[in-house]
């Protein structure tokens, strides 16, 4: 009964379980989709793909232990091509930063891009407080944001919707009669959304890489909304973690290449910019002043653990995709910015002080691998999940999820305890649902308990055929 | 801010005292990245032409054939950088419409944008702008039909050529095929923010 008290269903099977058929196989098929696509395109152009990963690990690992030195080299590159610099420690910080640009400027209106960085801060949010209008670009994150909804995949943020339920989101905010075809929704978001760029004063970036010998930030995406942010308005801010450097411009083209296999199964995005600077005379449009934001928010702490490989990401969702229990659970049971294996290091680590929340996170992996298989900068997420339980148990003993084994052992060192558990487990099998304990009777709404078959094996050697004796 | 700076990079600082030794940057091979099998023993230009039409762009080696398809899709009024007119306009029937000048309050009455383009990608069938060559960012972006103009010989086989080729200008952009999502259920949906139909004019 001690085990069953403390057998919790964990929190990533809850989500699981209510999910409604139709996302869970949205999210299945699709996932799975991509992922075959993925290894077909990269092992077809690039049989030796897997030294593509390896090297591209290595220089991303090189980055981040040398990141003492690439941050004052890049600061200064970009203060030469005409870009103003800013550092930021912590999400607050980072988004203070953006409004006070915005605030020098008299601007009220901002158009932003997808920026994984700009989830974690809430940047949307902590700008419509202050009374600026910000609006998501991105299709998925701009249905997320008039849906009130999260996004729950790194790369599809509405990986998780129908387009009926999209259908029905547009129509209750005004943008359109019911209408479900994905032609029609986009059709109408681009007539929308192409009135709020040039209505708006800044546009608002990440960066996929800074280059730290060019100063270039790179910038994909397939819609052209971060072209159209950087064509349409006056003034860019990118908001862009401090891990997201590489030393040179030669090193773009592994990683681009391996970017878009792995992000989309595309060999490249549509939209691939190198800005570098704000525009020059010439050009009519674009911003004449540009804004950089390194922002902290947790990673310095994370540099200084020994989980500190996974800095190396390049959010492009490929383990997301491959991960079964992602496909299984979907992007929200993670509750955080980034789900999936990475997620499941980077979020507890990002959380600080709320990483007892999370710290379920890493356990929920069968530590198959195959994340690290296809991650394209090849991080060892099956150990750094490891590293995470282990810290998670230095820091709270045993915890939730995990059956204590006191139980187990004091069975398995008595030969009479066990034989008697042995021959009343069989009980189980007639016992009615109903009178099952609580906790046991919880496991079950997601499961089905298998039949007993304790005994069994005494029994069998108890009367085994003898083998014959050789003569 | 500057105390944000010192306090950051006194953070990091501290966080790599502690390690023993750091990993050094490999030297690679620029060969590693580049998809041999596609450009193998090919002519950049076949390449670039064969590759765009895998990304759902299009190729076309004459102005009156742009002209044509412009007029079969309807596509009549647009915008044309001043100095790429006098070079194709002879080409043009009397019923197009040419503005030289990009009207940002009308965006939408523009069916078409024709720009000079730095050049291409073979390896990836991809158009390369930049600043100092498109006369207007807005006017290869907003129309539903992008017709960059790309001189011939400045198509890079591969796309390792062509980072190694970025240069100087502070805004360069490669375009592959025509804007793209696949937001909705998978489904892929061409034209989204930018142009549905992607032209490469090579000249």
């Amino acid at each position: 009964m001690v085990l069953f008290r403390l057998m919790k269903t964990s929190a990533i099977d809850g989500f699981a379980a209510h999910l409604t058929q139709e996302t869970h196989d949205a999210v299945y098929k699709s996932t799975k989709m991509t992922h075959e696509k993925r290894t077909k395109l990269l092992f077809d152009h690039f049989p030796n793909a897997n030294r593509l990963r390896e090297i591209a690990g290595d220089i991303k690992q090189h980055v981040i232990e040398n990141l003492d030195t690439y941050l004052p080299q890049v600061e200064a590159k970009l203060q030469s091509n005409g870009v103003q610099v800013h550092w930021a420690r912590t999400a607050e910080e980072a988004n203070q930063a953006v409004l006070d640009i915005m605030r020098k400027r008299n601007a009220t209106k901002i158009v932003k891009a997808k920026t994984m960085v700009s989830e974690e801060t809430e940047l949307a949010h902590f700008l419509e407080k202050h009374g600026v209008e910000c609006l998501e670009t991105d299709l998925g994150e701009f249905i997320v944001q008039v849906d009130h909804d999260h996004p729950s995949h790194i790369v599809r943020p509405i990986i998780h919707k129908s387009r009926r339920e999209v259908a029905v989101c547009f129509e209750k905010n005004g943008l359109g009669a019911y209408n479900d075809d994905p032609n029609v929704i986009t059709q109408r978001a681009r007539v929308f959304l192409r009135q709020k760029y040039l209505q708006a004063d800044v546009g608002l970036t990440g960066a996929n890489f800074v280059v730290a010998d060019s100063g270039r930030l790179v910038l994909v995406t397939n819609e052209g909304n971060s072209r159209f942010c950087l064509a349409a308005t006056r003034c860019h801010i990118a908001m862009v973690g401090i891990e997201k450097i590489l030393p040179r411009d030669r090193d773009l083209s592994l990683l681009l290449n391996l970017l878009a296999r792995s992000a989309t199964a595309q060999q490249l995005t549509v939209y691939t910019e190198f800005i570098s600077g704000p525009r020059r005379p010439s050009q009519p449009d674009g911003p004449d002043e540009m804004h950089v934001i390194f922002v902290d928010n947790g990673r310095t702490d994370v540099l200084a653990t020994e989980c500190r490989d996974i800095l190396r990401c390049i959010r492009c969702g490929a383990c997301l995709n491959v991960c079964p229990v992602y496909r299984q659970a979907s992007g929200h049971a993670y509750r955080s910015v980034y789900p999936g294996p990475v997620g499941a290091v980077l979020s507890p680590l990002l959380a600080k002080e709320k990483f007892p929340e999370l710290a379920d996170l890493p356990k929920a992996s069968s530590l198959c691998g195959a994340c690290q298989e296809v991650c394209p900068v090849n991080i060892p997420i099956p150990d750094l999940l490891l590293r995470l339980r282990d810290k998670n148990k230095q820091a709270h003993g045993p915890s939730a999820g995990t059956p204590p084994m006191g139980a187990w052992s004091l069975l398995a060192s008595q030969p009479t305890a066990w034989k008697a558990a042995m021959a009343l487990g069989g009980a189980v099998n007639h016992v009615p649902r109903v009178l099952m304990p609580a906790p046991l009777r919880k496991w079950q709404d997601y499961r089905t308990l298998p039949p007993w078959h304790g005994g069994e094996f005494r029994k069998w050697l108890k009367t085994r055929p003898q083998p014959k004796a050789k003569s | 801010m500057s105390a944000a700076r010192e306090d950051l990079l006194g953070r990091v600082n501290k966080a790599l005292a502690m390690l023993p030794e750091r990993k050094p940057l490999p030297d690679w091979d620029a060969e590693l990245a580049v998809a041999r099998k596609l450009v193998e023993h090919r002519d950049a230009v076949e390449v670039f032409s064969e590759r765009i039409k895998l990304v759902n762009g299009l190729a076309m080696t004459d102005a009156g054939q742009v002209a044509a398809y412009l007029k079969n899709g309807g596509w009549l009024r647009g915008y044309c950088d001043p100095e790429l007119l006098p070079v194709l306009q002879s080409k043009f029937g009397a019923e197009f419409t040419f503005e030289t000048e990009f009207d940002r309050t009308r965006v939408d009455d523009y069916a078409f944008g024709i720009t000079r383009a730095a050049g291409g990608i073979a390896e990836t069938g991809t158009i390369i702008l930049n600043d100092a060559l498109t006369s207007r960012r807005l006017g290869a972006l907003a129309p539903w039909v992008h017709v960059a103009v790309v001189p011939r010989g400045q198509i890079h086989l591969t796309l390792a050529d062509a980072v190694l080729a970025l240069g100087d200008d502070r805004n360069v952009i490669w375009a592959t095929g025509p804007s793209k999502t696949a937001d909705i259920e998978g489904i892929l949906i061409e034209g989204v923010h930018g142009p549905g139909v992607q032209i490469a004019l090579v000249m």
